[in-house]
């Protein structure tokens, strides 16, 4: 018999296996074995999450940021009647680009980028699991953005709004490429964000440290566990959809062509299939920072630990049945659009528990008035206030009378930004001194609050006015005689103090790097496994993964019984080892090795994109372009001898 | 600062030693298996809503097909055929690399590359006889859809085992890698299973209406 022996390289000698505690020879190893190459070759092949996780934070935030533009250069186009600043045809793409950068750009990958620099950290890991993969997705992630915004430059950007409905985005209608653009930005996004899931899920579920059963992970981790659930079965649809678009447009497929048996509203039952889930993928993460957030700054654990983690995946399951509330001005069934209106209002009962248990822990904590807290305060007022509007928008006639008007503007960024976006201002002002070790400056903070508060009250609630008085979404000017002007104005000035309040954050954010005060390894007093790490944290995490026994491990080490064991012992210093242990109790399993850094995702990426590209000009490119895609990939997987020589060595030790 | 709050410095001899767990696991326990679940909840999903969107397509058609007769059963039929018995070298395949015998690795490889070649060829023929071009109308558009999506995974699943049965005959080889080929066949039992409902709504549902 031919045994896998026969084909295995001679054994490298054994890396040695860490102490408890780590002694300074062990800490040294691990720094030298986990942190990511020098060099310039060396900047393409990096693979650790944490810095795989600010460069997605960096461009997430970049792309905010022209999203932010886009919008000011609106509001200045309608700040008063008949303007003449921006033509349709500009102001067609500007909404477009602010749309899709805002939701494919900036909302779901800031979460996925912000919590693989978490995740780990939280669960006690010294990486996320399938670290080369999480670096192709932030490569992908990258080119995608690119080139949607290079299109734009070349007067190429999409035109369609952010939905792009048919038949307006369909061959007919929309010559061109804008649309095509738009329809492959989805892919690479889509993409990104799948095999971002797939790396937080695998993460949570299998590299826990020993001890941190499934009832004892955070809060925040939950809701990202349960967000990228939510990726796995939301976004196919979007994908699938834009494909059918794509082809209808390029190679003469009919899916959306009712002269020819297709069906326009099949784009939108698949579009907002995704849609609707994408909300909570936006609104998710930020119920898990405020999860975070509102126990450290109250002191105490949180209220209704069950019952929080049981209503985030009861709003999950509901968020699928919602979608059809975007579609109330369609010819659907009556019947049919009533359960729809049920569902709509059903979502509100597991969003109420959680703010019933967040006011119980904050009722009876010792409040800690800090800057994060700020932007959870101001979550509970901007929330309230789009949760209202979406109840009266999930009613059928209401909806008819207002549906397409600024009012379902005003809703749907009273909703965003507070349900996601202050929650986000939050965090990072909660976890700047993790990333960096120093914390922001608190007076520019809270001048960043108020402007940012402020600004968005005045840009915003004028909106529900003006739809009430019958402005239209989309409409690049209007008259002097509707009456309009004052409000518009004031929506404008908003719009200016927002992004007045951006630029203090950005600011806040370039300066603290260097000047702000040295934050220690746990500037806040919190009680999960992030604070128990140094800030920054080294390249390996932890040099000695740590052993569960609570919810706040940070908090319970004080007063614990001096005789059970407080961190694993014998994981290599000189290869990537990691500990896998059992998706429920986690119970230490085996030892993974864990790969080396390489340039190959980045690579793959590339060669992933002119693939991408490509097809929107040939649809051969797709047979081509898979060629170049399939040998980077191979040559990705393919395992290096003294990589497996080391490998083969840690087996032969168990 | 540097030092991790929970590494208490007496704790020398209260630690939780790994040093002697496996490096490999099988199954549910290992990354691998969860990577290639994940993959799988993806793509299942999409075959779903490409159903779903065929048959919303057929009930909102005064006739279905709409304009040509419904593909011919002859090479779907012999492909299912074919699909369904290429399990069982793949499971041969799948037990092999839990056993570690690399002679019945290798010799499973050959055979489900084999199928492969087999079943690849006839798609060509099944793609001829579907009787409807994708733009002809939006039938054929789902149809080409469903049968290119599900060979497209045809493709990229033999790319993979090719993969892997080079890598079993070269080397360089570990534990972790058998692990791959037990994954890999995992991924194959879900490429076939996912093939029988597409088989029935390619073949049966246009000639059930």
């Amino acid at each position: 018999m031919i045994q896998v022996q026969d084909l295995e390289p001679a054994p490298a000698p054994r890396p040695p296996g860490n102490a408890v505690p780590p002694t300074q020879a062990d800490r040294d190893a691990l720094e030298h074995t986990w942190r990511d190459p020098q060099g310039f070759v060396g900047w393409f092949s990096a693979i650790n999450h944490k810095t795989i996780s600010k460069r997605f934070l960096l461009t997430t935030f970049g792309f905010f940021v022209a999203g932010g533009l886009i919008a000011v250069a609106m509001r200045l186009q309608l700040m008063r009647p008949a303007n003449g600043l921006i033509g349709p045809d500009l102001y067609n793409q500007l909404f477009s680009m602010h749309g899709t950068t805002m939701m494919f750009l900036f909302a779901v990958p800031v979460m996925q980028a912000i919590s693989i620099y978490l995740i780990p950290l939280m669960v006690g890991a010294r990486s996320v699991a399938f670290p080369r993969m999480n670096a192709y997705a932030y490569w992908v992630f990258l080119f995608g953005g690119l080139m949607l915004y290079a299109a734009f430059l070349l007067n190429i950007g999409p035109d369609a709004g952010w939905f792009s409905y048919v038949p307006l985005a369909g061959p007919e209608y929309a010559p061109g490429k804008r649309v095509d653009f738009w329809a492959q930005l989805v892919t690479f996004t889509e993409l990104s964000a799948l095999l971002e899931a797939i790396v937080i899920i695998t993460t949570v579920f299998k590299l826990r440290a020993p001890g941190m059963a499934l009832n004892r992970i955070p809060l925040f981790v939950w809701a990202m566990l349960v967000t990228a659930f939510m990726v796995l079965f939301a976004m196919p649809s979007v994908m699938l959809a834009s494909t059918g678009l794509i082809m209808d447009r390029l190679v003469g497929t009919h899916f959306y062509n009712p002269a020819q048996n297709g069906d326009a509203l099949l784009w939108q039952h698949l579009f907002w299939f995704f849609g609707h889930p994408e909300v909570y993928l936006i609104f998710i993460p930020g119920l898990g920072f405020l999860s975070a957030i509102i126990p450290t700054f109250a002191r105490r654990p949180i209220f209704g630990y069950t019952a929080m983690v049981l209503s985030l995946i009861a709003t999950a399951f509901l968020s699928f049945g919602l979608w059809v509330h975007h579609m109330f001005a369609t010819n659907l069934p009556e019947v049919g659009k009533s359960f729809f209106t049920a569902a709509s209002m059903l979502i509100a009962v597991p969003s109420a528990v959680q703010i019933f248990c967040w006011i119980a822990t904050l009722w009876t904590g010792r409040l800690n008035l800090k800057l994060p807290m700020l932007f959870v305060l101001a979550f509970f007022f901007i929330l309230v206030l789009g949760g209202l509007t979406g109840v009266i928008l999930a009613s059928v006639p209401l909806d008819l009378q207002v549906h397409d008007t600024y009012f379902v503007v005003a809703h749907l960024h009273y909703v965003l930004l507070g349900g996601a976006v202050f929650p986000l201002a939050g965090a990072v002002y909660y976890w700047y001194p993790k990333f960096t070790g120093r914390l922001m400056n608190e007076r520019l903070g809270r001048w960043n609050f108020w402007l940012f508060f402020i600004g968005f009250n005045l840009a915003f609630f004028p909106m529900h006015l003006l739809g009430l008085k019958g402005m239209t979404r989309r409409v690049y000017t209007y008259p002097a005689e509707m009456g309009w002007g004052m409000l518009n104005f004031t929506a404008t000035m908003g719009a200016l103090l927002i992004g007045a309040s951006v630029m203090l954050f950005a600011i806040n954010l370039w300066r603290s790097r260097t000047r702000g005060q040295p934050a220690g390894p746990d500037p806040w007093g919190g009680g999960t496994l992030e604070w128990a790490t140094a800030s920054p944290p080294s390249a390996v995490n932890f040099e000695a993964i740590p052993v569960v026994y609570g919810r706040d491990p940070v908090w319970e080490t004080a007063d614990h019984p001096p005789s059970r064991p407080e961190a694993v012992a014998g994981l290599a210093t000189t290869a990537r080892e990691q500990l896998v242990t059992s998706v429920l109790d986690a119970q230490p399993d085996h030892r993974q090795q864990f790969p080396q850094p390489t340039p190959w995702p980045f690579i793959s990426a590339g060669a992933t994109s002119a693939l991408f590209i490509g097809s929107i000009f040939t649809p051969w490119a797709v047979v081509w372009g898979a060629v170049p895609v399939a040998i980077a990939l191979t040559i990705w997987f393919w395992p290096r001898h003294d990589e497996t020589a080391v490998n083969v060595a840690l087996e032969k030790s168990a | 600062m540097n030092r991790s709050r929970l590494g208490s410095p007496q704790a020398e001899s209260l630690a939780l030693d790994a040093s002697g767990l496996p490096t490999h696991a099988f199954g549910h326990r290992n990354l691998m298996w969860w990577g290639t679940l994940g993959l799988i909840a993806i793509e299942g999903t999409i075959f779903a809503l490409t159903v779903v969107s065929y048959f919303y397509l057929q009930v909102h058609a005064p006739k279905w097909p709409p304009n040509t007769p419904p593909p011919s059963l002859l090479w779907g039929t012999l492909n299912t055929a074919v699909l369904s018995a290429s399990l069982w070298p793949n499971h041969l395949l799948k037990k092999a690399a839990e056993h570690g015998d690399l002679a019945r690795i290798r010799r499973n490889f050959i055979a489900c590359l084999a199928f492969s070649l087999v079943f690849l060829a006839i798609r060509v023929f099944e793609f001829r006889a579907l009787n409807v071009r994708w733009d002809n109308d939006a039938y054929g558009s789902v149809v080409w859809l469903l049968l290119g999506l599900h060979t497209v995974h045809l493709i990229t699943d033999t790319y993979d085992t090719a993969v892997l049965a080079v890598l079993m005959f070269k080397g360089p080889l570990e534990s972790q890698r058998l692990v791959d080929v037990s994954e890999n066949a995992m991924y194959w039992y879900f490429v076939v299973a996912a093939w029988l409902p597409i088989y029935a709504v390619l073949y049966l549902a246009p000639r059930s209406w």
